[in-house]
């Protein structure tokens, strides 16, 4: 399955539903392109809601944290929600949850935003 | 699964496209083998990766290059091998994905994947003069026949 990706404005932030796979060739680069058009329209906080995405390789691994170095060189945040539990397991074998900030809900996530 | 498809060659070009009919062409097998969703999602994803190792760095993209996927079952085990037609490389020379310093990159995860959800990864010089990686499952309790029907 292709990835989607439907970006939605709550406040100041930036929330991308994401489904499908995020994986090398039309995933990652749809994830990357996201990502960039965001920071370059000006956004700075950016939350991914991964609950539609049960699949991520390496290369979508390599976007996610991409995508968060952009954000933060931008003086942005990136953070992800709702992972479903293969991609949590991926992130906690990666050790992506010690860079990564993964917040536990939407509502948390919002608040989280400085 | 018959005894006669014990051991299956398959011959794929150096194409993005390939990394997806690898992967379909192992999970069907180790489906048919009697692996459970899970086990089946992370054999998929370790044939993903070392198709994108031998498309990426082994071949570096040169569509005259071929990648080969070879699938075997010995008794006990589900053997994958996806060699490329590349110069090879060391599993020592690979930089850790977990080291601090390596956490943000963008790419260098895929063996460490591997490795992660098989039960044993190997790198040894392929037929073609490149790398081959060979990937090894053990087979589930239940396994549909393919190791006991080369013993019979």
């Amino acid at each position: 399955m292709l990835l989607q990706g439907t970006c939605r404005e709550v406040g100041e932030v930036a929330v991308v539903d994401f489904s499908g796979k995020i994986t090398l060739g039309e995933g990652s680069a749809t994830l990357r392109h996201t990502i960039r058009e965001l920071i370059q329209a000006g956004r700075r906080k950016i939350l991914l809601n991964l609950e539609d995405v049960d699949y991520i390789d390496s290369a979508g691994l390599g976007e996610l944290a991409g995508g968060c170095m952009a954000a933060r060189k931008a003086g942005g945040e990136l953070k992800l929600v709702n992972l479903t539990r293969r991609v949590s397991d991926l992130l906690q074998i990666a050790r992506l949850f010690s860079v990564f900030d993964v917040q536990a809900d939407e509502a948390a996530a919002l608040r989280s935003f400085r | 699964m018959a005894a006669a498809t014990q051991r299956m060659e398959v011959t794929l070009a150096t194409a993005l496209e390939s990394v997806d009919l690898a992967e379909s062409i192992v999970t069907r097998v180790a489906k048919t083998a009697g692996f459970d969703e899970e086990e089946v999602h992370k054999l998929g994803i370790a044939v993903r990766e070392g198709v994108v190792n031998a498309y990426n760095y082994g071949n570096q993209q040169d569509p005259r290059k071929k990648i080969h996927l070879e699938i075997e079952f010995e008794p006990e085990r589900m053997i994958v091998h996806v060699a490329d037609e590349g110069t090879g490389f060391e599993l020592g020379e690979v930089p850790d994905p977990l080291a601090e310093e390596n956490l943000m990159r963008t790419s260098g995860r895929g063996l460490f994947l591997m490795r992660a959800f098989l039960d044993e990864l190997t790198v040894r010089r392929g037929a073609a003069g490149g790398a081959e990686l060979v990937m090894s499952k053990k087979l589930p309790r239940n396994a549909a026949g393919h190791g006991r029907a080369r013993d019979e």
